[in-house]
């Protein structure tokens, strides 16, 4: 253990795909033991980021620095452990649609860590549980679900081998309001009780506000503004303000035809 | 554009998807070597591959046995060499239709499916969800198809040969007056285990292309349902193809042997 406040951190990180650059220069600190919430638009590579972390997308150039290790000199090996450490909510849940529900959630206890299929069971259910899903749809398979559904089973999976760091990609985006609070609920207290690290992204202003330690904000690429959870409302950044209030006007052009 | 740059393009393009592929079978191959093994699912991908596609197989052997040893008395009868018709047939059989038939038939079915499945998981990003729940996609999702295709389509053609030689029989015996006694004597007779054998190493090598050219073109196609689509075609045409092109070669390898 590196005693580096920072879990993970990213510098100066590019990346392109053809001619359209994604992140331009991103950086980034998340810190350990905390819950640090990235806003903004979308199409502004936040996903990408999460990726480029992850190892699932090869940066251009930059620096990833994971427990203070340069991820982007891993072999393949150590990457499998490093990837060991982390849980991922995917913004479209991709859940395997050949395994029932259950086998989704208990599927990196399984496979990852070789735990017997029952004793699996009895975890998963126990996380379904904590996202609002009974044991009945344990049994159903992905498809039969909601898409909201879709998103807490991809969340109970995500959460289920209790990992060091959680990235969630919009994890009440489709839920309803109350369904989001317990959600945001969860992940405060992922981070409370299990000493996470998480790194949310959320359009979803209310939720940020609940689950964040601190704030960043991306935009084209580049994270223009960062601060603790309180001081996003006083930020002093016209980019910010626009964002958390949801003005059309403002700095940020959305590139679309007025009619 | 100039068409000298486009054949180079073009042939620039050939050399690189070559060159993927071949790195592609190589982690392939190790994987199916390396633990761990995913015996569950190599077992579930034998069935499907196997045992679903008897029913085509069979089929297809049957008619292919029965035309052979009509069209072979046609043949064999302008120079009254009849009496051949039952070692033809269960060479043509064993070296070539059955192991090329039954090839080409479960690429239809199985190369397809792969691609499909392994497709729609790479573009709905399931396949990156396999890797950050700490299980290598290769090893899960290409190894235990690559292995599983290699063992199952032997037996596979073994069961087609023996069914094409009895669609042969019954056309013999039933409707070309051969005696069944003879017919079975010269069938055996004849037969080499260098045939067998030969069109079982072929099933094998097939059952490798077809898994392969399956899991390469799900595993790269991208860009939504039409990818999906795109890739199920390429691995479709290409693993055919590929059957062809090593049906000449192994049998030449078998050939130069004698
Ligand atoms: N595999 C890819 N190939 C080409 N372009 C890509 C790829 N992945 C992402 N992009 C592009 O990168 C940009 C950022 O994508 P990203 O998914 O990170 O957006 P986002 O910030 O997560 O947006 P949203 O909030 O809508 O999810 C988009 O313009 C997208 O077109
Ligand atoms: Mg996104």
């Amino acid at each position: 253990m590196s005693d580096d406040p920072n879990k993970i951190v990213l510098r100066d990180v590019h990346k392109r795909f053809g001619k359209k650059v994604v992140l331009d220069g991103l950086t980034l600190e998340v810190p350990r033991g905390k819950s640090l919430v990235v806003i903004g638009g979308s199409g502004t590579g936040k996903s990408v980021m999460l990726k480029c972390v992850l190892g699932l997308i090869r940066p251009d150039s930059g620096e990833i620095l994971i427990d203070g290790q340069d991820s982007m000199k891993f072999n393949a090996d150590q990457r499998e452990q490093a990837l060991r450490k982390f849980g991922m909510l995917f913004q479209g849940s991709a859940l395997f649609d050949s395994l029932k529900v259950w086998e989704n959630v208990a599927f990196g206890l399984i496979q990852g860590r070789n735990m017997p299929r029952k004793e699996a069971k009895d975890i998963a259910l126990d996380k379904m549980g904590q996202v609002g899903l009974g044991p009945e749809v344990g049994e159903l398979s992905p498809s039969e679900l909601s898409g909201g559904m879709q998103k807490r089973v991809a969340l109970a999976r995500a959460i289920a081998a209790e990992p060091e760091i959680i990235f969630f990609d919009e994890p009440t985006t489709g839920l309803d309001p109350i369904m989001a609070d317990v959600i945001n609920d969860l992940i405060k207290s992922c981070v409370q009780k299990l000493g996470a690290t998480t790194l949310s992204i959320t359009h979803d202003m209310s939720s940020a506000r609940k689950i964040a330690d601190y704030v960043a904000m991306i935009y084209k690429g580049k994270i223009i503004w960062h601060g603790t959870a309180a001081q996003v409302d006083n930020s002093g950044n016209a980019y910010v303000d626009q964002f958390i209030h949801g003005r059309a006007e403002g700095p940020i052009k959305m590139e679309v035809l007025k009619p | 554009m100039n068409p000298l740059a486009i054949i180079g393009r073009v042939f620039l393009d050939f050399l690189v998807a070559i060159g993927r592929v071949t790195v592609f079978t190589f982690h392939g191959l190790r994987h199916i070597f390396a633990p761990p093994f995913y015996l569950r699912l190599l077992i579930k991908q034998m069935m499907s591959i196997g045992y679903f596609s008897l029913p085509v197989v069979g089929l297809t052997a049957l008619f292919t046995g029965m035309v052979l040893a009509l069209q072979i008395f046609i043949g064999a009868g302008r120079f009254n060499a009849e009496s051949a018709v039952a070692s033809i047939v269960v060479l043509g059989i064993t070296r070539e239709l059955g192991p090329v038939l039954g090839g080409l038939m479960v690429a239809g079915r199985v190369a397809s499916a792969m691609a499909a499945e392994i497709g729609t998981m790479r573009v709905t990003e399931q396949i990156d969800a396999l890797t950050t729940l700490s299980t290598n996609p290769f090893k899960y999702l290409v190894a235990p198809r690559l292995l599983a295709a290699t063992l199952t389509l032997p037996a596979l053609v073994l069961v087609a040969d023996i069914i094409g030689v009895m669609g042969g029989y019954l056309i013999a015996t039933h409707k070309l007056g051969f005696n069944a006694g003879s017919y079975m004597k010269n069938t055996i007779d004849f037969l080499e285990t260098i045939d067998v054998v030969s069109g079982l190493v072929k099933a094998a090598v097939f059952g490798f292309v077809i898994a392969l050219m399956g899991c390469y073109h799900g595993f790269h196609s991208k860009g939504g349902a039409q990818g999906v689509g795109k890739a199920t075609t390429d691995a479709v045409v290409s693993a055919s193809i590929l059957i062809l092109v090593t049906n000449y070669f192994v049998t030449e390898l078998f050939f130069s042997g004698k």
